[in-house]
């Protein structure tokens, strides 16, 4: 194995440019949505009074959870001593805090008062996992942060595996409380179920690793870098797995819920007649997210090809926004149960009469929201890896297999 | 230095002495006058817990009396529906603080009627859930919004097993003094706090209830209506089994 050398991204100007002017747009974008929905209100939204959290909060939570995951990447190189994954360590301590600040741009500008942030900074209930949270996600910035510093700085090599271990470590209790959010909702049939943690722990496992893989190879496609099959099929290898295990998940999760006849109309919605969320489930969550990917990547041949990779990853993506759709829009939209062994029929204000399911329309605003939040995390991500030294200079077999000489 | 800078230097210092008094005055005046005012009312006490007890019984079917008088006691009447909104979304945007349900029973088929809002539950989930404290239960029992620091973040909503909480999704053009309300932020029904402030006793949808089948009082005071109504009739809390116990009660469900 060679020495690792890093460089920043040597792509030619017009194009680096002509990338950062087209993330620019959908930012600039995202921006005018924002102030539009500020500016009248969330009238302009299809939130209402039953759909309280939209599509802002589908890509909010879907960044955040692919922040802890991205930095997975990092953590197997250093806690758990894998050398292939040392060289790709920068890149994944990098993109946990883009995703992690796209994430929370789309979440805080979506607030009925984003303006009073500082309220937010300087007001705490420490029963709310909402305000650990604002701990664990600045907390994890912060620690991400000095990781970096110490994984870049030849000086502080000593400290850096200390470093690895705490961010491993902040990133499972963050994906805990992101998961927790909705574990501790009682109210609701769809949610108040402690597997909600753990699950989003795997989730972002896999979107993560997703979200690292298309970087990696599209970042180094740009300006020529190899990116060697060891690397690749190691990471794909390992998509697979966390493919299987949200199934794993997701089969508890259900079955789990199933096993109490008060769930039964829930499982119900979700798994056979409620419409767009059973779609999604079924489509998105199972097929895209779990399916799909875990036969493409161990597919004999088409697993080994760049097509079928970055096919999986993509899959794996698609499909995770069908699953925080359908865990956040889904678990909302159906009516709670107050009333247990009465049906609802009549209400003054929408209490889902006849069972009927709450309505939701996104509109274009809050979905360009969204949209503006990917692309934050993108322009962040190519802007830091235009400026500092964050990419390996080849990630070839002989460069970085420990045993390529051997074999 | 020449002495006419000397002498532009101590004008200056002078014109923004009293600019600044001016300015400042004004401010501290008024600190001083509210410093000064009588308190408006005595503390909050937790010698009093209000609650309320709903006869399902007595709710007749097509009357809206509470709903309204709700609307207008808390300045509800007043929020518009903003130009160019489709009146079907809208419909699902503004805030309600209480709502006529009816129920049929899924085996026997018999129907009740009865009205939904804040329950005030002693272990309120919304406060809970809040990340800054701004939703909160006071001692006497009310759980409310403190709006100076609610960022309209929407937890609460999603933790209310009643569904009871709104949030403001347009501008307020017109709004009661004592129930302000503004663009963002999340309410719910707060038994008419401002009454109870002021010395009141009952809440406005309890006054226009020409049915009585809503009995509001002092939970911890035996001899209110209220509670003799609670010791005489059977009574249940909606999701009981949440262990929330709840201000508001319902006999004949």
């Amino acid at each position: 194995m060679k020495k690792v050398h890093f460089s920043e991204w040597g792509i030619e100007s017009p194009k680096y440019w002509g990338i950062l002017a087209i993330l620019g747009v959908f930012v600039a974008i995202a921006g005018a949505a924002v102030f539009y929905m500020e500016h009248e209100g969330h009238w302009v939204t299809g939130m209402t009074n039953q759909i309280v959290w939209g599509m802002p909060h589908v890509f909010a939570i879907f960044l955040i959870v692919a922040a802890s995951g991205a930095l997975n990447v990092a953590s197997i190189g250093s806690v758990f001593e894998k050398k292939l994954y040392k060289p790709l360590g920068r890149l994944s301590g990098l993109l946990a805090i883009t995703l992690l600040m796209g994430g929370l741009a789309v979440l805080v500008l979506d607030l009925g008062k984003p303006d009073r942030l500082l309220v937010a900074m300087t007001h705490y209930n420490f029963k709310s996992i909402f305000a650990w949270n604002i701990f664990l996600y600045t907390g994890f910035m912060v620690i991400v942060a000095v990781y970096l510093w110490f994984m870049m700085d030849r000086r502080m090599t000593a400290y850096y595996k200390p470093a690895g271990v705490t961010a491993f470590v902040w990133r499972i209790i963050l994906t805990t409380g992101t998961g927790s959010i909705f574990g501790f909702l009682v109210a609701r049939q769809g949610y108040d179920a402690a597997i909600y943690a753990p699950m989003f722990v795997i989730m972002s496992f896999a979107y993560g690793l997703a979200i690292y893989i298309l970087v990696l190879l599209f970042v180094s496609k740009l300006d020529g870098r190899e990116v060697g099959d060891k690397v690749l099929y190691r990471m794909k290898n390992l998509l697979g797995v966390f493919a299987a295990s949200v199934f794993y998940f997701t089969l508890v999760l259900h079955i789990a819920t199933l096993y109490a006849t008060e769930n039964h109309e829930y499982e119900a919605f979700i798994l056979l007649n409620g419409g767009i969320y059973t779609f999604l489930f079924w489509f998105g969550w199972i097929f895209l997210g779990c399916l799909l990917p875990m036969a493409l990547v161990y597919h004999p041949t088409i697993g080994r090809t760049r097509g079928g990779i970055i096919a999986a990853a993509v899959s794996v993506i698609l499909g995770g926004f069908a699953t925080v759709y359908v865990i956040v829009i889904g678990g909302q939209a159906f009516p709670m149960a107050m009333f247990p062994g009465k049906t609802i029929v009549a209400s003054g204000f929408f209490d889902g009469v006849n069972g009927q399911p709450f309505l939701y329309s996104p509109t274009l605003a809050e979905t360009a929201l969204g949209i503006g939040g990917v692309a934050l995390v993108l322009l962040l991500t190519f802007i830091a890896i235009r400026v500092l030294q964050f990419l390996p200079t080849s990630l070839a077999d002989e460069a970085v297999d420990p045993h390529h000489a051997k074999s | 230095m020449s002495k006419s800078n000397d002498s532009g230097r101590r004008d200056f210092l002078k014109k923004a002495v009293v600019a600044s008094s001016v300015t400042v005055a004004p401010g501290v005046i008024l600190h001083t006058l509210q410093a000064q005012a009588e308190p408006r009312t005595t503390p909050v006490t937790d010698k009093v817990r209000w609650g309320m007890l709903i006869d399902t019984s007595k709710c007749a079917e097509g009357c809206k009396d509470c709903v309204e008088a709700c609307n207008k006691e808390n300045g509800l009447d007043l929020v518009d529906k903003p130009e160019g909104a489709s009146e079907e979304l809208w419909e699902r945007q503004r805030p309600h603080w209480i709502r006529q349900v009816k129920l049929k029973d899924n085996m026997t088929g018999m129907l009740t009627n009865l009205v939904m809002m804040c329950q005030h539950c002693e272990h309120p989930p919304c406060v809970d859930v809040c990340p800054t404290g701004a939703s909160f239960k006071r001692v006497d029992g009310i759980v409310m919004v403190d709006r100076h620091i609610c960022i309209g973040c929407r937890y609460c909503m999603m933790a209310c097993p009643y569904k009871a909480r709104s949030f403001i999704h347009a501008d307020v053009a017109a709004k009661l003094t004592h129930t302000p309300r503004g663009k963002g932020c999340v309410e719910s029904c707060n038994f008419c706090v401002h009454r109870l402030d002021n010395g009141q006793t009952t809440t406005a949808c309890q006054d226009a209830c020409k049915h009585q089948a809503i009995v509001f009082g002092d939970l911890k005071d035996p001899e209110s209506p209220v509670s003799k109504a609670l010791k005489k009739y059977p009574s249940v809390q909606i999701r009981a089994d949440l262990k929330l116990n709840t201000g508001v009660r319902y006999t004949n469900i």
